[in-house]
């Protein structure tokens, strides 16, 4: 059982799709994070990703790299990650963390798991961490109860689609282009290719991210996939709290009306 | 060349199926690039054995790219190091002044077998990138260049050489602007069209496949470097010497020698400013293991996992990795590491061009700087073989600078 399993339960059984909105901590600043966090959960996500801001941020498109630029140089620790995850956990939302490898790794992978779970988090997206090289992870992720979140891409075969699948539990992350993160006219037609490839191998929520920026968007997203996932649109909205909660109003509307995607040809 | 022994051929001291080398290596990169790596991994395992690619191979090595390179002997630079006997291999002396075009032309090959013709690449000092555009040039494929803002203004140059072969070269200016910059907007463009692009990586870093093929494919330098010291000096050194940066030209001199006990594997860090000025890029020296760019090894990294920006007077050491072959090395002992300040290259840098009328660039500088004290170390019965992994007119204007050579 994934700790999300009741999220994407309830969604599904509203008939419609979850909302998971990123902001990274420390963005603009550590309790400013905190305040916009909950103030997402507030407005309509079901689920938040938190992200660590990250020196080296390879699949960050530039509203991203530029945001954790500003946490890290307002001087954001690891230690501020924990205190925005039971921030958001206490108001009630469901949180998840969304970091690059090295930071976890350097802090220690048992040790991060055991600091995440106690600030109440519930599992952990790694985009540059593949289960072929996630031995620790998905050892701590058991011994502390959390969701281990990988990724799917296009890009993906059959065989890393059963073996990534496999190894994940909570939702199955899908990357609806091949591309860095950043905000999107269209999101990619190849995103409902991989979420029906995607279902064959698995019975997992399946949440579709990377260039969702509007309820119209959204609401076609919602058509497809179990989640919905917002990055860089609420990074951009992020300078005010109105902004970061009437984007999650719009894109909450959005995933309640499922645009039923046309009959393939 | 030899075709007696066979570099591509695989070996014991290949890593894993994986790509590891102890626990270092890997893939630590996207799901999204996973495909391309693997895809990579199959048509590299099945050229690296097969008869054509390797005869094409040599016969632009040979009639291209000049090899095989010379290996010198500097007497006179040699009075400096306590009279040990000092041999240069001369990896200068190759089309395009370095030796990364062993590993260019290996790659735009494979670039080829893929199918793909759009080839994208990072580079420091610009050598990369001028080997790269160069063998772009020859095998008419596109190319991007990738370059950190700061080394387009230390290395103007090569700016210009690239541009005059056909590529396009980006300047990248997010974080320190240099080298690891130049590789993070790589990664993100390949990410983006890895369907019909080639990352081209310059050093033997990064994810599985690249430290093993990029390794192989310079292995050549190791190999001729035996041969000709066995016949010019009679007998094999006591130590071989090249300079780290991500790493490639040591990791191919030093496996023509791995298997030769007797012979010491030293790898050369910038020290830069000094290691106590915390402005320098030994890796090796001062560094814990992490990931970056693709791969777990050695690196410069804060408590939280933050990448440390490196510095180094020059370009093409100036990063906070290296290649997970090299820590693999360290932690077994077979090869050892020692840092280099800019001020002691500096002085390599000058007194190889006094001594012996061949200037070298000013990463190989680095390895001719540890060569004199090891040298003293070793006392008149050393021997030495250095890499002399590049040549220096790359680096006049900040030699120039450096020493005043423009003032009135």
């Amino acid at each position: 059982m994934g700790r999300l399993d009741p999220v994407f339960a309830r969604a599904r059984a509203e008939g419609r799709a979850a909302l998971v909105g990123y902001l990274p901590a420390g963005y603009p600043t550590v309790d400013g994070s905190a305040e916009r966090l909950a103030a997402m959960i507030d407005s309509g996500c079901d689920v938040v990703e938190i992200g660590v801001p990250y020196s080296d941020p390879v699949i960050d498109g530039p509203t991203i790299q530029a945001a954790a630029d500003v946490a890290l140089k307002g001087g954001f620790r690891l230690r501020d990650l924990f205190r925005v995850v039971e921030h958001v956990a206490s108001a009630g939302g469901h949180a998840v963390v969304m970091t690059y490898w090295n930071p976890v790794h350097r802090y220690g992978v048992d040790r991060f798991a055991r600091d995440l779970a106690a600030a109440g988090g519930l599992g952990m997206i790694t985009p540059d961490l593949i289960p072929d090289e996630a031995e620790d992870w998905l050892a701590a992720s058991a011994a502390h109860d959390l969701d281990r979140i990988f990724l799917v891409a296009p890009s993906s075969s059959a065989e890393r689609l059963t073996s990534t699948t496999a190894a994940t539990s909570g939702f199955l992350y899908a990357t609806a282009v091949m591309g860095v993160t950043g905000a999107r006219e269209r999101v990619g037609s190849a995103a409902a290719g991989l979420v029906a490839r995607a279902r064959e191998h698995t019975d997992l929520p399946i949440a579709v991210g990377l260039g969702v920026r509007s309820g119209d968007q959204a609401a076609e997203v919602a058509g497809f996939a179990d989640g919905v996932v917002v990055g860089s649109a609420f990074v951009s909205k992020a300078d005010e709290v109105a902004g970061v909660r009437e984007l999650a109003e719009e894109l909450a509307d959005g995933v309640r009306r499922p645009v039923v995607p046309a009959a393939q040809t | 060349m030899t075709d007696k022994k066979d570099e591509h051929e695989p070996d014991r001291h290949d890593p894993d199926e994986r790509g590891h080398f102890g626990p270092y290596g890997g893939r630590f990169l996207p799901e999204a690039l996973i495909g391309a790596m693997d895809e990579l991994a199959t048509v590299y395992e099945k050229a690296r054995l097969d008869p054509d690619f390797v005869d094409e191979l040599n016969r632009l090595l040979r009639g291209y790219a000049g090899r095989p390179s010379l290996l010198t002997e500097a007497p006179r630079f040699a009075e400096h190091a306590g009279g040990a006997r000092i041999f240069l291999k001369r990896e200068d002396l190759n089309h395009t002044g370095s030796h990364k075009i062993n590993n260019v032309l290996g790659q735009a090959l494979l670039t080829k077998r893929m199918g793909k013709k759009r080839v994208i690449a990072e580079t420091g000092a610009g050598q990369h990138g001028v080997a790269t555009a160069t063998a772009c040039a020859l095998m008419g494929l596109e190319c991007v260049v990738y370059m950190g803002e700061v080394d387009t203004q230390r290395q103007a140059l090569n700016v210009a050489r690239m541009r005059l072969l056909g590529a396009e070269v980006i300047p990248v200016k997010t974080g320190s602007r240099t080298l690891k910059d130049a590789i993070n907007e790589a990664l993100r463009d390949w990410v983006t069209n890895v369907e019909d692009t080639h990352y081209l990586l310059g050093t033997a870093a990064g994810g599985h496949p690249f430290p093993m093929m990029v390794r192989n494919f310079h292995k050549v330098i190791g190999q001729e470097a035996r041969e000709q010291v066995l016949e010019q000096a009679g007998r094999l050194p006591d130590a071989v010497t090249a300079c780290v940066g991500g790493g490639s030209n040591a990791i191919g001199i030093f496996h023509g020698f791995i298997d030769d006990p007797s012979v010491r594997l030293v790898g050369l860090e910038p020290a830069g400013k000094g290691i106590e000025s915390g402005e320098h890029g030994a890796t090796l020296s001062e560094g814990s293991p992490g990931m970056l760019h693709g791969a777990r090894s050695y690196l410069l990294q804060d408590e939280d996992g933050q990448t440390i920006e490196a510095y180094s007077i020059s370009a093409g050491l100036d990063y906070p990795g290296v290649g997970p072959e090299h820590s693999w090395l360290k932690d077994t002992g077979r090869a050892e590491y020692r840092s280099v300040t800019d001020a002691e290259a500096m002085d390599a840098f000058q007194l190889l061009s006094r001594t012996e009328g061949i200037i070298p660039a000013i990463e190989s500088s680095h390895a001719l700087a540890g060569t004199l004290t090891l040298g003293r170390e070793l006392g008149p019965d050393g021997l030495i073989v250095v890499c002399l992994s590049g040549r220096g007119d790359k680096d006049m204007d900040t030699a120039a600078t450096y020493f005043g050579y423009t003032e009135g």
